[in-house]
């Protein structure tokens, strides 16, 4: 597959591709591992060469009754919202998979357009029209608004498992006597599972980064992202680095799972 | 395959349109009649005034902050294309399909990594007394007053919109028809000339959704400009948040969103046509 011509095969060239990728590479990691590197660095003033090892913004995180309210908020809202988003997108990737009809273009776009929508709009819009509709404030404003911009990623996810599924397997499923709810129960769910997990920890993974909407919906009930805008809003401090490499783990964590099971659906049908 | 939609299928697809349609389409339509609508003593109330449109569209900040936002998406658009399009080539040409894997999984985590933690990030490498001021030092060199300026606020751009970039131009690249590469070179076609007569050409369309990715997501992000760019000069983004956050002036925040659809509308439109011109 990768066989190349004799002209493309300049080590130098070669050599000089791989490492502009290694450095675009440590361009993308740069600020996570700073930002790691320095939530451990005792200086209130983060710079080279290094202070002392310390722990004293991670103590001075969990000492701030706000940050356990916002991490409250995010959990609430992040499991939530990837609850929601799943169920639909599943269902609006069933309906991609399985159904034609008319203004289904619509219906497509109406499903995969809102995560392209600027966040600054989207958090306007949401805030003038959940306050008109008194639900603006909340906890459950940033779910409403997340699910949004999230149920698309879920979607997208488990469309692509769809398309693996046999097409004559559900038809079996119908000819041996099932009812399409019970096909749905006993051989698309059960074939989707994978994918539908990984929807669920991308789409977890997606809101619990999201600062922008949850920052013009929530309120005085910030999710965790919310209040490190709060941080940086504040003056300069190490905390953030606290707050951000534990939010970089949880992220990470979830989107590894994802690939994980996701990863392991693509294999068998391609190789 | 092509059944009718029955009750069964409607329960699996009509939540999510009601969804996108309570709280995606009626929010975006709700703010065209929120920029009529006036504001007296601190209180919205519902108006068919143009007073909104004609107060923002008189004022030459809005303008500047037009032109900064356009000039700046539109440059981090072709900086992160360009940046970006080797490291893509390099992965879909250079790498085995294991180690291509890895890279596009390493791709995918940062795009969903707190980017607001990032760009503090970068505060600590760009301030005064931040990371480059000092190795730069360390060479008699500086320091340089790097934080709040238009090219920090582009670095912002780039961190965030180069993972996605790079992915989707890997897409485009992944696909292209390897026969043609292979027989431009057997027409003794040079490394670079097959890179801009053959594979660019049959890649144009990834490349320039991937450009219009960029130039979305950098017109819409308001952190970037205030947190690196120091908010100087001032763009619509941060025009929103300041106007949303600090008044009660919705209404105006409102004509700013509606002018950014209508631009990022047109600036899709153009692009896709760009994209797939002399196709079908």
């Amino acid at each position: 597959m990768n066989r190349e011509n004799e002209a493309n095969r300049n080590p130098l060239i070669n050599g000089a591709l791989l490492a502009y990728v290694l450095l675009a590479y440590l361009f993308v990691f740069a600020p996570i591992v700073a930002s790691f590197v320095f939530s451990f660095n005792s200086d209130r003033f983060p710079s080279i060469p290094l202070g002392d090892f310390s722990t004293e913004w991670y103590r001075a995180v969990a000492a701030d009754p706000l940050v356990w309210q916002g991490l409250r908020n995010t959990l609430l809202v992040g499991v939530g919202v990837g609850v929601i988003s799943t169920a639909l997108g599943f269902g609006a990737a069933y309906t991609d998979h399985r159904y034609n009809f008319l203004g289904k273009q619509v219906y497509l776009a109406l499903a995969l357009l809102p995560p392209t929508i600027p966040v600054v709009i989207m958090g306007l819009a949401m805030l003038a029209f959940l306050s008109r509709v008194n639900l603006s404030g909340d906890a459950g404003a940033v779910i409403i608004a997340h699910v949004v911009i999230c149920a698309p990623f879920a979607m997208a996810v488990i469309r692509l498992r769809l398309s693996q599924m046999d097409p004559s397997l559900e038809p079996a499923a119908w000819n041996l006597g099932a009812s399409e709810w019970a096909a749905m129960r006993h051989v698309v769910i059960p074939f989707c599972r994978p994918a539908i997990l990984g929807a669920l920890f991308v789409t977890m993974a997606v809101s619990f980064d999201e600062f922008a909407i949850a920052w013009f919906v929530s309120g005085l009930n910030e999710t965790l992202p919310v209040k490190v805008l709060g941080f940086l809003q504040g003056q300069v401090s190490p905390r953030i680095n606290a707050v951000g490499t534990f939010v970089f783990i949880v992220s990470m964590t979830l989107l590894i799972l994802a690939q994980l099971l996701l990863g392991r659906t693509a294999a068998p049908r391609k190789e | 395959m092509r059944r009718r939609l029955s009750l069964y299928g409607l329960t699996f697809s009509l939540p999510l349109l009601i969804w996108q349609l309570l709280f995606f389409v009626f929010p975006l339509v709700f703010l065209i009649a929120l920029s009529f609508w006036t504001v007296r003593n601190f209180r919205m109330q519902p108006d068919f005034d143009m007073v909104n449109w004609t107060t923002m569209y008189g004022r030459a900040v809005f303008w500047q902050a037009y032109a900064t936002t356009l000039t700046l998406a539109a440059g981090a658009a072709v900086l992160t294309s360009i940046l970006a399009f080797p490291v893509a080539y390099a992965i879909a040409f250079k790498l085995s399909p294991r180690v291509q894997r890895w890279a596009i999984m390493l791709m995918v985590i940062p795009f969903f990594t707190s980017y607001l933690v990032r760009v503090y990030s970068w505060q600590v490498f760009l301030s005064d007394a931040g990371i480059i001021n000092v190795m730069l030092g360390w060479i008699g060199l500086g320091p340089y007053g790097l934080l709040n300026t238009p090219g920090a606020t582009l670095l912002g751009f780039v961190t965030l919109a180069l993972p996605l970039v790079v992915l989707l131009q890997l897409f485009s690249l992944i696909f292209i028809d390897r026969t043609l590469i292979e027989a431009a070179h057997n027409m003794r076609c040079g490394r670079l000339r097959t890179v801009f007569a053959v594979v660019i050409p049959s890649a144009r369309v990834g490349l320039v959704i991937a450009a219009l990715f960029a130039f979305i997501l950098s017109f819409g992000d308001f952190v970037s400009p205030i947190y690196l760019g120091g908010g100087d000069p001032t763009t619509l983004s941060i025009l929103i948040t300041d106007t949303t956050k600090s008044g009660q002036q919705w209404p105006r925040a409102a004509v700013i969103a509606l002018t950014m659809i209508a631009t990022l509308m047109i600036v899709a439109y153009l692009a896709v046509r760009f994209a797939y011109r002399g196709r079908k």
